[in-house]
């Protein structure tokens, strides 16, 4: 094998620090790896680079060398090569690292011009940080107080601009907090495609502006209150409700689709306030769909099942079913479970002699960050084994069957049947033990119901459509009344005469490594938190349903057409 | 948008003159504004259209920039300079005198739709203050009195129409 190329490196001095970055480097990325701190608000590593904010200020020179002979010009003091060094500051963003290029970043002019800059910003920015939901995670507060005068000379009035502007139907601006960085303009022009925002008017009047008509709301508009350095740009949802302080974050893998974007989940006391996109360059960069941070919703939505009966009565009454019909049960599992859930199914499926079957959920891709297949897991049961092939939209077979009857007893776990292709009279036909978080057609027919946990309430892993398996945390408790899948699982399993399995995540996962192959070697607590890339290769066959999104190509063509 | 065909053709070859689309903002924005007088609230949706901009990237460029006007001006625009040496011998008299002869106020249309006065910066002539560009014409040295000729002046071709 031919060793992978290595990237051009350049060797740069840091405030004294050598250290070699690729070639392209910026100074604030340079700086960032001898862990020196380059303050800055415009910059983002994910956006195009325009200097605007000046914060960055660096000074910075080259090596000294003779004009005429080129040869090194050394200084006798030091015994080194002399530095030039350029008499201004330069913006760190906007300047590539070259070879033997010296910065300073702690030096009496990068101080006061780190200072004037804070001064500048701070002239027209109110004084609502009390009030301000940015607080706490605001970059001009975190930068007044580590680079700024500490005092204002400011005797002026301020500006006064619009405080609550609609935006769109998710995102309030208050234009007096804007500093200007420009961040929202470019990340909606470059990665939402949807260039609907510009500053109107100019010098202190220059006001952050929606194209009259038009609406930031495309579902990507929250990534804009995300990137906004300050407490302009507001989440209409966030607003006023919680301090950013008080909150635990527990990280976490958006479920809508397979990209399977990080997330970060922010909660006290048991109640979910907000989701954020954690950073993984592998998956969702810096970005996360709006519709995925409102999935929280689910778990005190009013739907939510709770149990009546103790968990060993239901299983009871779930042993009876199945003694009661052997050979006649079909189960129907889910891409929505975690890869531990859909271990435990497997045995289920197997205990019970049943074939196990998935739905499949296909929706429009929109090639960034939510895929065509609406399903987190289809790979993780492949990858456990539940399934051998692709699932398909509807449940013709398993409605032949009912109808023919051969099949008595359905255990669904987390699947409304009636919305995979089940009629009221087939429901009504079978005996259905259904395992699921929320009320449905499925769970009102179902004879004994598991009242189960929303994502947020359990821990477990997922395998995205690159193959990669990721984690996810549990960031409240369970809801009263609900227990957890594994346990519920679990118990079903050792109901149907399978062996006993473990719940506890950490016991279950030896099980797995000692079962499945691809996961041989890991137990959850080493996951890491950017997940872990499987060996694809034994489904590389499988047509599966995704068209391109950001950092993954599907292998070969979509065949989403084909399978809608 | 109500063009006049020869401001179309011209449109039409300025854009040729860059090398992207785009550079062509500010000359198109000049263009429109010479033929309406002023930028009517559509321009940035339809020079948008020309330029394959989004209609943000234009109106950025209209409020960015003092000379580009959203609103109808009088017949004529009186720019009367306001900076150093023009204040100094007497702009600021000069000013009001064009006001109080036409009724009007700094950036209005004259209630005879004939003019609209506007306090501007520099004018570059400043050896000659105060100094007042009426259209695209410039008088010199004018103080109240020559102001109030140069309004008669206005008044009577206003009449003769």
């Amino acid at each position: 094998m031919i060793a992978p190329a290595k990237p051009d490196l350049v060797t740069v001095n840091i405030d004294g620090q050598e250290i070699a970055v690729p070639k392209g480097t910026n100074v604030i990325e340079a700086a960032r790896l001898v862990n020196v701190d380059v303050p800055h608000y415009c910059y983002h590593p994910k956006l195009s680079v325009v200097g605007n904010c000046r914060m960055c200020l660096i000074e910075m020179g080259m090596p000294a060398v003779d004009p005429a002979t080129k040869a090194p010009i050394m200084d006798p003091a030091t015994g080194k090569q002399k530095i030039n060094w350029i008499p201004r500051p330069q913006i760190g963003c906007g300047t590539n690292v070259s070879p033997g290029l010296h910065v300073k970043t702690t030096s009496p002019m990068v101080k006061d011009a780190r200072e004037g800059v804070m001064e500048f910003l701070l002239i027209n920015h109110p004084l609502d940080c009390p009030i301000c939901d940015q607080a706490g995670e605001c970059k001009l507060q975190e930068q007044a107080t580590g680079y700024g005068r500490g005092y204002s000379r400011f005797v002026e009035q301020k500006n006064v601009k619009p405080k609550r502007t609609q935006l769109g139907p998710r995102v309030t601006l208050d234009d007096e907090r804007c500093i200007l960085c420009s961040r929202c303009i470019r990340f909606s022009k470059e990665i939402a495609k949807d260039d609907v925002l510009g500053f109107v008017d100019r010098g202190s009047y220059s006001t952050l502006t929606c194209y009259p008509g038009k609406k930031l709301e495309n579902n990507y508009s929250l990534n804009t209150v995300d990137i906004c350095p300050v407490g302009a740009l507001t989440s209409t949802d966030f607003r006023f409700k919680m301090r950013v302080w008080f909150l635990k974050q527990t990280i976490a893998i958006d479920t809508e689709s397979s990209v399977g974007a990080n997330t970060v989940v922010w909660s006290r006391e048991g109640t979910i306030y907000r989701i954020t996109p954690r950073r993984n360059d592998e998956v969702n960069d810096t970005w996360l769909a709006d519709s995925a941070r409102v999935l929280y919703k689910a778990v005190k939505a009013v739907d939510r099942l709770a149990a009546t009966e103790t968990i060993e009565a239901l299983v009871a009454r779930a042993a009876a079913l199945f003694q009661s019909a052997p050979g006649a049960i079909a189960v129907v599992g889910s891409g929505r479970s975690t890869v531990e859930e859909q271990f435990l199914t497997r045995h289920l499926a197997t205990a019970l002699k049943a074939s196990a079957q998935l739905v499949s959920r296909v929706g429009q891709g929109d090639k960034l960050l939510i895929s065509a297949d609406r399903n987190p897991n289809v790979r993780g049961a492949l990858v456990t084994g539940l399934i051998k092939t692709l699932p398909a939209q509807q449940l013709t077979d398993l409605a032949t069957q009912i109808d023919a009857g051969k099949i008595k007893v359905v255990v669904a776990i987390n699947e409304d049947l009636s919305v995979a292709g089940l009629t009221t009279a087939q429901l009504a036909k079978v005996s259905i033990v259904y395992l699921g978080a929320h009320a449905n057609a499925t769970s009102a027919a179902a004879k004994v119901v598991f009242p189960t946990l929303t994502v947020f309430e359990k821990s477990g892993a997922f395998v995205n459509q690159q193959f990669r398996i990721q984690k996810t945390l549990k960031a409240v408790p369970a809801a009263a009344g609900a227990t957890d899948d594994l346990v519920v699982l679990a118990q079903l399993v050792v109901a149907a005469g399978g062996a006993t399995l473990p719940a506890e995540l950490a016991a279950l996962w030896k099980a797995i490594a000692a079962e499945v192959p691809t996961l041989a070697t890991m137990t959850f607590a080493n996951l890491p938190e950017n997940g872990l890339l499987l060996d694809a290769t034994p489904f590389a066959a499988l047509p599966f349903v995704e068209g391109e999104t950001l950092h993954y190509k599907p292998a070969q063509p979509a065949v989403a057409a084909a399978i809608a | 948008m109500n063009l006049k065909p020869e401001t179309l053709s011209k449109i039409d070859e300025v854009i040729t003159h860059y090398p992207t689309k785009r550079s062509a903002t500010l000359p198109l924005l000049h263009l429109i504004q010479e033929d309406v007088g002023h930028l009517p609230p559509d321009t940035s949706e339809w020079v948008a259209a020309k330029l394959e901009l989004q209609p943000i990237n234009v109106l950025e460029v209209i409020t960015f920039y003092p000379m580009f006007r959203q609103k109808p001006i009088g017949r004529r625009h009186i720019k009367v300079c306001r900076t150093l040496s023009c204040a100094l011998l007497g702009g600021y008299k000069t000013c009001a005198t064009f006001e109080q002869e036409f009724h009007t106020h700094l950036g209005e249309v004259s209630p005879d739709g004939e003019v609209t006065v506007d306090f501007v910066e520099c004018l570059a002539s400043c050896g000659t203050a105060p100094v007042v560009m009426i259209d695209d014409e410039l008088h010199e040295k004018v103080d109240g009195a020559k102001a109030k000729q140069l309004s008669d002046q206005i008044k009577a071709e206003a009449k003769k129409r």
